[in-house]
């Protein structure tokens, strides 16, 4: 290994030592692509043609006249195909792995939002695809496992530990170690060993990269804020890092503050004071763990944003003061979600509500001339049952009673089995 | 030389294979992890490792990962193991070595935890997550502790990778005989032969080879071959299975002249 991959204390490479190879080549190939031009302007090809970009900013006037502070501006990133941000850096590592000549990629998802962009870029490149998801994450993201099987993918629900992404990971991991010779892991997030962390940032750079842009262009000036939720960090990561630069710009991360504070509650590993540094899934961070550093259960109303750990790169950025960390809860996430669907009609996923949340807090006691930017990083279309269940919506419920009936009475058979 | 490496070395005058077995302190119970180290010392094997268990076992396969989070559930904690290892270390005979992630060290500390190893008389440890590159403080202070870091070598590691991690390791060496996660099915059969040449040509350190280890006739096929056997999963199946009683029998089977 050529790189330590740290972030002052923050990161590094804690693997087994079978997949010291793997990572070598991982970092030879990420590093290569990196110094050629020619291998970005072919990414941003392919995400010009094959997804929607570069997808736009859109000014939330509705909104931004409801809290009469500062003007919303809203990232798009839920007009990418497969409706998030996750399919950046899919199609980045796609690329890679062709490059590296492998034939089948595996990845591990939460939300189901990753593994789904994971299936669309194996059917796409042709690769063999094994999808590793928490066996709870499976039951509460149904549409997206179905999706998943339709792309050819092989969706694995995992039923270890907590049956969350954490353990989706570690099932990943012990494919990889077994498969490496032909074999990619799609990590899905801003997390796990060197060189993930900064590899995935890179592709996500691209939303910031394009937002700052459009700033310029659209408002004549950046941003005085810009807000993205944190689950693992990478839509974070991506829209921050447009604004490194700009030291007036401030940074704010919003994570998952479930039930509030307290372990087992929520996933908010740097706005709360419950997680603490720890090594785990190959990379030190701050972990909601005890004092043994045995990693604890965590709760939120959005399966992609409910982790342990959280990126090395904001970690440090936590540390260092550059970006704010604040959680939002399960309660005010929804209410933020309704607002903007009725006010805007969009329909930001629940992961991305965590950033309105905030955004909304602040934006009214900021001044009219100061504008603040949300990345709306996905689409709820995939939580349509949790938001219904939320919003305990009765025609909903109607209309999931008459179809179970009219599937009980066609397929007699299926309606005691189970699984997945 | 230190003491673990001299320990083996004396043992192989005597063997031509010695034999390592595994346990997960805690798992079903500290009861019964002790009464599964008495029978496994009873039975004749030379060196144990024990596995304070963690919540996030990466690179451990199906049957140690189960062990590992029942024993958390069960209200393993890691002082507790180390009170267990303390009463296996004073009670028994053979040379103890830790196997666990890195996690559990930098929680409480590495200084503090490679202090407690020594007073309590384990001797050595592996750390499936922490390569030579990550682990220096540990590597430093384990061995003016006189205790073993103990690395792996694979059949994807090459020359240089052996020679870095030889270099990092005292006591021994374990060499895992394929690639994968603990507890798989492995292929005992020549093709073995290159690798573990490989391994021997890159160092002096005796070398232990494990992963998939179950049958008399895979203990048989790597004598001459390794200086000694590990035997992990296998053992938490008979148990399963069997109960803690079957374990004796299941490790004399292996052992028997
Ligand atoms: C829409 C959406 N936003 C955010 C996230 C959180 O991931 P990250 O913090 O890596 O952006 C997810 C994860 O599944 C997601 O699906």
């Amino acid at each position: 290994m050529k790189h330590s991959g740290y972030f002052n204390q923050f990161g590094g490479a804690f693997i087994p030592e079978i997949l010291v190879p793997t990572f070598d080549q991982l970092e030879a190939a990420y590093l290569e692509a990196k110094a050629d031009p020619a291998f970005w302007a072919e990414y941003k090809q392919l995400m010009s043609t094959y997804s929607c970009r570069a997808t736009p900013i859109t000014y939330a006037e509705n909104l931004t006249h409801h809290f009469g502070g500062a003007q919303i501006y809203i990232k798009r990133e839920d007009l990418n195909h497969t409706g998030a941000h996750k399919a950046n850096n899919v199609m980045g590592q796609g690329l890679l792995t062709r490059r590296m000549g492998k034939k089948r990629v595996i990845a591990e998802t939460g939300a189901g939002q990753h593994g789904v962009a994971t299936a669309t870029m194996a059917a796409k490149f042709g690769f063999d695809c094994t999808i590793y998801m928490g066996a709870v994450d499976v039951e509460r993201q149904r549409p997206n496992v179905f999706w998943m099987e339709q792309m050819g993918a092989e969706v694995v629900a995992v039923e270890d530990g907590s049956r969350t992404l954490k353990d989706a990971i570690n099932e990943a991991f012990r494919d990889w170690v077994t498969n490496m010779d032909d074999t990619h892991y799609a990590l899905g997030t801003a997390c796990g060993p060197y060189p993930f962390p900064e590899m995935v940032s890179w592709f996500q750079s691209i939303i910031g990269t394009e937002a700052r842009q459009q700033m310029l262009e659209r408002v004549g000036k950046l941003p005085d804020r810009v807000y993205a939720c944190v689950g693992g960090g990478s839509n974070a990561m991506g829209l921050f890092s447009g604004f490194l630069d700009d030291p007036e710009v401030e940074l704010v991360g919003v994570e998952a503050g479930g039930r509030g504070s307290g372990i087992g509650e929520h996933a908010a590993r740097l706005a709360y004071d419950d997680a603490s540094v720890g090594v785990a899934q190959g990379y030190k961070t701050y972990f909601l763990q005890n004092r043994d550093g045995q990693m604890q259960d965590t709760h939120s109303v959005s399966a992609g944003l409910d982790y342990v750990g959280v990126s090395p790169i904001l970690a440090d950025m936590h540390e260092t003061g550059r970006a704010r960390f604040e959680a939002a809860t399960d309660a005010e996430v929804v209410e933020a979600m309704k607002l903007t669907v009725q006010k805007e009609g969009l329909i930001p996923a629940l992961e991305s509500s965590h950033a309105f949340v905030q955004a909304f807090k602040d934006a009214a006691d900021m001044h009219s001339d100061q504008v603040i930017l949300i990345n709306q990083s996905g689409r709820a279309d995939k939580d349509i049952f949790t938001v219904a269940d939320a919003i305990d919506d009765p025609k909903w419920k109607q209309f999931i009673i008459a179809k179970a009936d009219e599937y009980k009475k066609a397929n007699p058979e299926l309606a005691i089995a189970g699984g997945v | 030389m230190n003491k673990l490496e001299q320990y083996i070395r004396q043992q192989r005058e005597q063997k031509e294979l010695l034999l390592m077995t595994h346990i997960v302190l805690g798992y079903p119970s500290y009861d019964d992890s002790m009464r599964v180290v008495e029978s496994m010392v009873e039975a004749g094997v030379d060196l144990m490792e024990l596995q304070i268990p963690f919540s996030e076992p990466m690179a451990d396969g199906p049957v140690i990962l189960h062990a590992n989070s029942e024993a958390i559930r069960a209200g393993a904690t890691v002082d507790g193991c180390l009170e267990m290892a303390e009463k296996i270390t004073a009670q028994f005979d053979i040379p103890f070595v830790f196997m666990t992630y890195y996690n559990i060290l930098f929680s409480q500390g590495v200084m503090p935890f490679v202090e407690n190893m020594q007073r309590i008389g384990i001797q050595g440890a592996i750390i499936p997550d922490l390569p030579p590159e990550e682990g220096r403080d540990y590597i430093a202070a384990m061995r003016t502790h006189g205790l073993s870091p103990i690395h792996i070598f694979t059949p994807n590691s090459s020359p240089q990778r052996m020679q870095t991690l030889a270099e990092n390791s005292d006591g021994f060496v374990y060499t895992v005989a394929r690639k994968g996660v603990t507890g798989k099915e492995t292929q005992f059969s020549a093709e073995l032969d290159g690798y573990l040449a490989d391994c021997r040509a890159a160092t002096d350190l005796p070398l232990a080879l494990g992963f998939g280890v179950k049958t008399r006739a895979d203990f048989d096929f790597i004598r001459g071959k390794a200086d000694m056997a590990v035997i992990g999963s296998e053992t938490i199946k008979v148990m399963e299975q069997g109960g803690v009683a079957a374990v004796k029998p299941f490790i004399a089977g292996i052992l028997r002249e």
